[in-house]
């Protein structure tokens, strides 16, 4: 007969993960604002050498700076996004000339349910930045395609998915789903079951069907 | 008696009709790689213009994404890349623990490492052969698959799949390596490196080979940055930017490796830069197995993973090129709020119709094979 294994020390299970490097008081305050907490950065940290230059020649151009496990975050008014743009990329200090990524997050409860976020990475300074501008639902964006022309198949996955307009787009269409599609897939508000289109035209006749068909499931 | 109809020494050139003529190609065309469409407009045998149309794979992994929990979402990631889906996973994994601020072994670091190239290995691999095999050179093809089964028998030895590997966790890694696999790593290391003259004999100097890649599909460096190009192909327009080296993740600090750049940005180029890609990988796995440090491969991580509220965005160097994870979480829920992924082949693929513009019909073939695309990931 093998001899039991001994019995795991309490001292041997998994602890909880060490704290994450965020305050947690401003995300705790209630009630939870919808969005990201977008953390302002800590006091003895040092700011991004272009940011007081680029708040010099466009005053008014960020309206909150964010900072988040190693991430700097400018939050950008709409109207002022083509300028801090290309400022961002054309300026010696910051050069951020490679548009990595564009996508946007849905937070419907808030009045400016989207965020579009642009991450920027700067080949010669080797650095990420990422811009943020948030929308409300059928607001449009200014296409970023003029400055960066990899922003043109992110607009349209963007425009595909969630319904966002850029307005400026050389060649705004569908990308990912089928021209025909009913609907903007990434939108927390669209129906995760049930036939789409159907369900936008009449939930309520939907749902009486869906539960029709659980109840002869169930019998 | 008069010709109606002398023949005189002027004759007026016969009017040709020049209109351009619209073709399709795909979804199933063979070179495609997948499903893949492209509308060419055509004057002669030229192309004039193209139109890429893409979609016919999307699954929806991103929304699917959004209701699963952090640890399935592993799976998910394998069926983006299956070509290289180690790659992937780590990716993932990665940015969940920097969104935690969880600290991964290292022993589990180098193993990552060694399994990412292995996985490039894989991927410039199928490259290469399809590539080739579009092109004409059907031998290459055979070579390459023979010698990616090699890799798949390690990664199954390791994880038990050979495509779809889950091989990557949240704060390490599922296993510790089998007993015996460095040996046999080392070995198909030196198998590979050996094969690489093979491949060299055959295409380097290979005549055909350079009159259908030389001086095709040429893009400048600032084009190819603007154009959002990445990983090799961007290397090969003389840009120096790999994520290993720029901003190292995994244990790519501690190697010594070089990063292969091209100068012309044409088809060739691309094809030398993958090619020298394949000795830096080598060199970096018998250097990640030569200093494998001893120690767990999992590090500590809560039983639930939930993540603080709070949003990033975490690249790492996939063999197609930069693939990027932004993830927001809100905190509550046992999913991510958001999970996107900038799929480096969808990036890729939006440059090849700047690419085939004014190159024969017969160059399109050999320009989807160069930027290395997976229709998996460019359509999610």
């Amino acid at each position: 007969m093998e001899p039991a294994e001994p019995p795991v020390p309490p001292s041997a299970l998994p602890k909880p993960a060490p704290k994450p490097p965020a305050p947690k008081a401003e995300a705790k305050a209630p009630p939870a604002p919808p969005g990201p907490p977008d953390q302002a950065p800590p006091d003895d940290l040092a700011r991004p050498d272009y940011l007081a230059p680029l708040e010099q020649a466009c005053p008014g151009g960020v309206s909150q700076v964010s900072y988040w496990v190693g991430d700097w975050t400018l939050i950008v008014p709409r109207d002022r996004l083509v300028e801090v743009a290309t400022w961002l990329r054309d300026t010696p200090e910051s050069r951020f000339d490679f548009c990595s990524d564009l996508t946007a997050v849905d937070w419907p409860p808030r009045a400016e349910r989207f965020d579009l976020v642009y991450c920027l990475y700067s080949v010669p300074h080797r650095r990420r930045v990422r811009l943020k501008v948030r929308l409300k639902d059928g607001e449009a964006a200014p296409s970023v395609t003029g400055i960066w022309p990899a922003a043109n198949w992110f607009e349209r996955e963007v425009f595909d998915m969630f319904g966002i307009r850029f307005d400026g787009h050389p060649d705004l269409r569908r990308i990912l789903m089928p021209d025909d599609w009913q609907g903007h897939p990434q939108r927390k508000d669209y129906p995760l079951e049930g036939p789409g289109e159907l369900l936008l035209e009449d939930p309520l006749e939907w749902l009486k069907l869906r539960n029709a068909a659980r109840e002869a499931e169930f019998e | 008696m008069t010709d109606p109809h002398p023949v005189t020494a002027t004759r007026t050139p016969v009017q040709f009709d020049t209109d351009e003529l619209v073709i399709n190609m795909g979804p199933q065309h063979p070179s495609t790689h997948g499903v893949l469409r492209l509308i060419l407009r055509l004057d002669g045998e030229r192309v004039v213009d193209a139109d890429v149309v893409i979609g016919y794979l999307h699954r929806g992994i991103e929304k699917l994404s959004e209701s699963r929990d952090w640890t399935q979402i592993v799976l998910l990631t394998d069926r983006m890349d299956y070509v290289a889906a180690a790659t992937n996973n780590l990716g993932y994994c990665e940015t969940v623990e920097k969104l935690m601020g969880l600290e991964v072994p290292r022993r589990a670091q180098y193993i990552r490492t060694v399994l990412a190239e292995l996985q490039r290995l894989a991927s410039h691999l199928v490259w290469l052969g399809t590539h080739a095999m579009d092109i004409g050179a059907v031998t290459v093809f055979l070579y390459c698959l023979r010698e990616r089964e090699l890799v798949l028998d390690l990664f199954e030895e390791y994880c038990g799949a050979r495509l779809t590997y889950n091989s990557m966790r949240v704060g390490g890694l599922p296993a510790d390596l089998p007993v015996g696999w460095d040996r046999k790593v080392r070995e198909f290391c030196d198998i590979v490196d050996q094969k690489i003259v093979d491949y060299e004999q055959l295409l380097t100097q290979n005549r055909i080979w350079l009159e259908r890649t030389r001086d095709i599909g040429v893009i400048s460096g600032a084009d190819a940055i603007a154009m959002g190009f990445c990983g090799p192909p961007l290397r090969a327009s003389g840009v120096m930017r790999d994520v290993r080296k720029d901003e190292p993740y995994a244990a790519y600090e501690e190697f010594a490796f070089d990063i292969p750049v091209g100068a012309a940005g044409d088809t060739y180029d691309r094809y030398l830069v993958r090619l020298e890609e394949f000795k830096q990988s080598t060199r970096i796995i018998r250097q990640a197995l030569d200093g494998m440090p001893e120690g767990p491969v999992m590090g500590k991580v809560p039983r639930l993973i939930k993540p603080p509220a709070g949003e990033t965005y975490h690249a790492i160097e996939s063999p197609k090129g930069e693939i990027g994870f932004f993830i927001a979480s809100d905190g509550k829920s046992l999913s991510p709020y958001r999970f996107r992924v900038r799929p480096p082949s969808f990036c890729n693929l939006q440059v090849l119709p700047k690419l085939v513009r004014g190159h024969l019909v017969a160059d399109v073939v050999a320009l989807i094979g160069t930027i290395d695309i997976v229709l998996g990931e460019v359509d999610r």
